[in-house]
């Protein structure tokens, strides 16, 4: 006879080391490298004002003498730099640490102002279904066939026809936010529908509404825990395309105003100088994005992949 | 097969008008085509005048079906920066976009279908899965930076290649084009490059991917058990077969061309319509962003419409059940 002895309670921390998904973490090496280089990037972008060595945009502390010091060398000034320093004197470590702070804060706004919209859209377009189902779905399906840095370019466009100039700079970041969220929604509606639903069909759901339950308490308590998950993966993976889209459109010269440079922006910059030979001032910011994007997609795929319950 | 073409042109149509109607009201409400068209000492009288005889203050419908005509005329306005017709200045830079797109879209394809080609033949050998894992970094690394990567290696370093614009053109009179020239040649190269490596990848992996998936098929043993060659069972069997999704990719990618090509005019300072958009969008010169939308549209339109009909031409199935249901 086998024995059975019940296992010891376990906390909250016991409980989640032991889970299925923790696990799939510990024997993924890709997902355990990838997390800790964007813990890494995120922490200097959250702690950057105590970290980076210089102020880069208190034009107070910039002196030109400082200007184009190669990386890992002191300028005339005896200031040590070790990303090399810019045509104005700036630091380009201290600029990358602002910067990727302005490049996440975009990001993670964007993504969740998309995710709000995608998911409430979801819910009530598969929980009503009918005309109001119809309507959002081929909005959807519109907006995903057409390019999102487009619709972002448009909108960005329109807000600075509509948005009188004195308001311009402050407002630009937020016309940012609004312009990559709404043309990122769609895959949240589309999944968060699918789901609605299958899950409207199932004899809880119809228990609640015969007890008599609201229908917005029925979507959030109900039904909204189910699609937890994809959810979830979808706005992991749409970080990283939504920090790429912001450093495109920053690129392009259409995102965050000068003054406040994102990773983008430091790109854009660097541009300038590539071909007289200083290419520290491109080179770190841009290998910053790339390993930003990257380790935040990868984390992604991993989550779906253990997620997926068909693939375990 | 006649009616599924209408439909689909009814369609097409629809989806025309209702771009129309975003740029419509664009072009109307997005400030205001009179401030932009007078001078600023112009009296407010005067001003009620000219809305007047521009048809501002008639209902709705009927300056939305002006606009319509209009733009069905190749009339888009005059552009607010440079105080030209904008039909002129799009077809003045047409010519420059749509050569790289199409060298760019030929490299991805014979690129794309060879190297998918070969890696799916060859799964064991080094080479094949080096470029496997090389097509993982032209998916996931942002165009711009593609770009000027290759500005750095090809322009700063070896100094092989112009980094920037399309060199001599020659004109054809209703064409301006860059590829008589050595230095246009020359010129096209880093910029298609740049616009095709996204494609290319996602085309080569689908190839691949098709291909592994169709060569296990039942038809394929028979044709070697008939003792075919392998190059009759490798090309004229299976690739055919692999090439219905391949349409079906390359057709939806073609936003991610268009905003491909937007970015690379922008890096390699191409004077395409693309870079027309982008310093439109920068001074709010709204009759540019407007035909700028439409003509986006109708190159969707049209290129779905082609996409379509070539399911047919490739796949046989299709044409057996008369009208197909779509996809």
């Amino acid at each position: 006879m086998t024995d059975i002895t019940p296992s010891a309670p376990k906390g909250r921390i016991g409980k989640i080391i032991d889970s299925d998904v923790f696990y799939s973490y510990r024997t993924s090496p890709v997902a355990i490298i990838a997390s800790i280089i964007a813990t890494i990037l995120v922490l200097g972008a959250l702690f950057a004002p105590w970290i980076a060595p210089y102020d880069p945009f208190n034009p107070r502390t910039l002196n030109l003498m400082n200007g184009f010091t190669p990386p890992m060398s002191e300028s005339f000034t005896g200031n040590f730099f070790l990303f090399g320093s810019d045509h104005q004197g700036r630091d380009v470590f201290s600029a990358i640490l602002y910067g990727s702070r302005v490049s996440l804060m975009v990001g993670l706004s964007a993504i969740m102002f998309a995710m709000v919209l995608g998911v409430s859209l979801g819910l009530i377009a598969g929980y009503r279904g009918g005309l109001t189902d119809t309507v959002i779905m081929r909005i959807a399906d519109v907006q995903l066939s057409f390019p999102s840095i487009l619709i972002a370019l448009l909108i960005f466009g329109v807000a600075r026809g509509i948005i009188p100039p004195s308001q311009q700079e402050s407002m630009a970041i937020f016309v940012l936010i609004f312009a990559i969220g709404l043309s990122d929604w769609a895959q949240f509606a589309r999944t968060v529908r699918g789901t609605t639903m299958v899950e409207k069909q199932k004899d809880y759901v119809s228990a609640a509404r015969i007890l008599g339950v609201k229908p917005i308490f029925i979507l959030i308590r109900h039904i909204l825990p189910n699609v937890v998950g994809p959810v979830l993966v979808i706005a992991t993976i749409g970080l990283a395309l939504a920090i790429i889209a912001e450093a495109t459109l920053s690129f392009l010269g259409v995102g965050v105003p000068p003054t406040q440079p994102s990773l983008g922006t430091l790109i854009r910059i660097g541009q300038q100088f590539l071909f007289s030979g200083e290419w520290w001032i491109l080179f770190y910011p841009a290998v910053t994005l790339i390993l930003l994007a990257l380790s935040v997609n990868l984390l992604g795929d991993w989550l779906r992949d253990a997620l997926n319950p068909r693939l375990r | 097969m006649l009616a599924f073409i209408l439909t689909r042109l009814g369609q097409s149509v629809l989806v025309m008008l209702a771009v129309s109607l975003i740029s419509f009201i664009m072009f109307r409400y997005v400030g205001d085509p009179v401030a932009s068209l007078v001078s600023q000492e112009a009296s407010i009288a005067d001003q009620e005048q000219l809305r007047e005889r521009l048809g501002l203050n008639d209902p709705f419908y009927e300056q939305f079906f002006r606009f319509v005509w209009n733009a069905i005329q190749g009339n888009f306005g005059i552009s607010y920066r440079l105080q030209t017709p904008v039909a002129e200045l799009i077809m003045s830079r047409l010519p420059a976009t749509i050569e790289l797109a199409m060298t760019s879209a030929l490299i991805a394809l014979v690129f794309g279908i060879v190297l998918g080609v070969f890696t799916a033949l060859n799964r064991k050998n080094p080479f094949a899965a080096g470029i496997m894992a090389f097509s993982l970094i032209g998916v996931s690394l942002p165009t711009f930076l593609i770009g000027i990567g290759l500005i750095y290696v090809f322009a700063v370093e070896l100094q092989w290649l112009p980094s920037f614009g399309r060199g001599a053109v020659v004109d054809l009179g209703w064409w301006r084009t860059g590829f008589l020239t050595e230095t246009g040649l020359r010129s096209i190269i880093l910029p298609a490059i740049t616009l095709s490596l996204f494609q290319l990848t996602l085309i080569m992996r689908l190839v691949r991917a098709e291909m592994l998936e169709v060569l296990r098929q039942d038809y394929i043993k028979f044709a070697r058990a008939r003792g075919l060659s392998k190059r009759a069972i490798n090309f004229s069997h299976a690739l055919k077969n692999t090439l219905v999704p391949v349409i079906t990719i390359a057709g939806l990618q073609l936003g991610s061309i268009i905003t491909g090509a937007l970015i690379t005019e922008t890096v390699f300072q191409w004077p395409g319509i693309g870079s027309l958009f982008l310093s439109s969008v920068a001074v709010v010169d709204v009759p540019v962003m407007a035909a700028y939308l439409i003509f986006v549209g109708f190159v969707f339109v049209i290129i779905n419409l082609i996409v379509d009909i070539l399911y047919y031409v490739v796949d046989p199935r299709l044409r057996i059940g008369g009208t197909a249901k779509g996809h």
